[in-house]
């Protein structure tokens, strides 16, 4: 059975359920429920909710023309979609690989041995894979917003407890954390904030923006 | 009637699997009776004009009909399974991105439907609506707000948790179920 400890917080299922979750945490939450069948079953008894609002919403008529106008487009075939899904590929659940567009990730080194792979960054906030050797730090940071880090490989420790794969860490400005890697193999994560990561020691503050870190 | 087929499922649930397995146009009409007034009251809520309302009201009903072979009564009722494609619909609209989806449970083409499986997740839906029912008008309005795309994540507060144990234990029979019949077919 799943080991996995550490899992979405209520309202932000909710928010991903509800499709007003940002994008980096909606790609995190996407990625968590693909592999954690306890979040899959919450997500699907929120969607039961939605469904039973929608049903019990207030109704205002809708004009005839537009049910004939609908009705006249059955038959029309529409052009096909391009397929929204990507499979699994080694640590890298479904949606962590469409949004590398199915291929491997391409690192860049961070400093300190740690290696990222800025997936998407926006008004909303960023989404990257961090790759943390064993052992390591990755660098001590704190936060304006929320940070959402899920373990894709290997482990890491902080000072909010132990993180294997699959679990998620959410982490807002409150906790000044220095997540370490536990030996073995290295640690991948996917690590989402709506708000710029504040590099304590590494790379000063005013470079974060051309970085984009 | 098709409720003569199976006369123990819900009206929307016979009617959807109609639409289904036979493309019965006028099932996906009563549907569409249901629904669209209530699509467009949903969009309304979130500041459109009736027009653009019934607009959205429109294109949520045609995915209903054309991706229908994606509907499973064991894991979804109706109304949940339509919510889904209103809440993609609206988010797709605001973003050109990729909308980050999980990885989907395959189903195999020939399991066949449960019936037990699939009125006892119709009963918790109502036993749902029921819960929902007895909100005070304040909580009911901030469960939809919720629910309905009105609120950020950081405005829900957890009072949105109610009633979820029931639906919930329903969801993971159906997929208990479903890895089951997998299994079979290795
Ligand atoms: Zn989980």
């Amino acid at each position: 059975m799943s080991q996995i400890k550490h899992h979405i917080t209520d309202p932000m299922l909710v928010a991903y359920a509800a499709g007003s979750l940002e994008h980096p945490f909606a790609l995190v939450v996407a990625a968590h429920v693909s592999l954690c069948e306890e979040c899959r079953v919450q997500l699907g008894a929120h969607e039961a909710v939605g469904g039973a609002l929608l049903d019990g919403q207030a109704v205002h008529a809708v004009s005839v023309s537009m049910k004939d106008a609908l009705l006249a487009q059955l038959d029309v075939v529409p052009a096909a979609e391009p397929d929204q899904t990507c499979e699994r590929s080694g640590a890298y659940p479904g949606p962590v690989m469409k949004a590398l567009k199915g291929k491997p990730p391409r690192w860049k080194s961070v400093g300190g041995g740690v290696r990222q792979t800025l997936l998407h960054v926006d008004d909303d906030g960023s989404v990257r894979l961090l790759y943390i050797p064993a052992g390591k730090a990755v660098p001590d940071h704190g936060h304006n917003g929320i940070e959402l880090t899920l373990v894709l490989q290997g482990a890491f420790s902080d000072e909010a407890g132990r993180y294997g794969v699959g679990d998620l860490e959410v982490a807002d400005d409150t906790l000044e954390h220095t997540p370490i890697a536990e030996q073995g193999a290295p640690c991948i994560c996917l690590a989402a904030t709506d708000a710029p990561l504040r590099f304590n020691r590494l790379i000063p503050r005013l470079l974060q923006p051309l970085l984009r870190i | 009637m098709p409720q003569s087929r199976d006369p123990k499922y819900s009206d929307q649930t016979v009617l959807m699997l109609a639409v289904r397995d036979r493309r019965d146009r006028a099932a996906f009409g009563k549907l569409f009776d249901y629904f669209a007034p209530r699509l467009k009251g949903v969009a309304m809520r979130s500041g459109l004009g009736s027009g653009a309302a019934e607009d959205v009201a429109q294109e949520v009903m045609l995915t209903v009909w054309r991706k229908a072979d994606k509907f499973d009564p064991h894991r979804a009722q109706v109304s949940a399974w339509i919510f889904q494609i209103a809440r993609n619909r609206r988010i797709d609209l605001v973003r050109k991105e990729n909308r980050p989806v999980p990885e989907e449970i395959k189903i195999a083409d020939d399991v066949e439907d449960d019936a037990g499986q699939i009125l006892a997740m119709e009963q918790e839906a109502g036993q749902l609506k029921t819960a929902l029912d007895q909100l005070t008008p304040d909580q009911r309005n901030m469960i939809e707000k919720a629910y309905l795309g009105e609120l950020s994540h950081k405005e829900i507060s957890d009072q949105t948790g109610l009633a979820l144990g029931t639906v919930k234990s329903r969801i993971r029979l159906g997929l208990e179920r479903l890895r089951h019949e997998l299994k079979g077919m290795r």
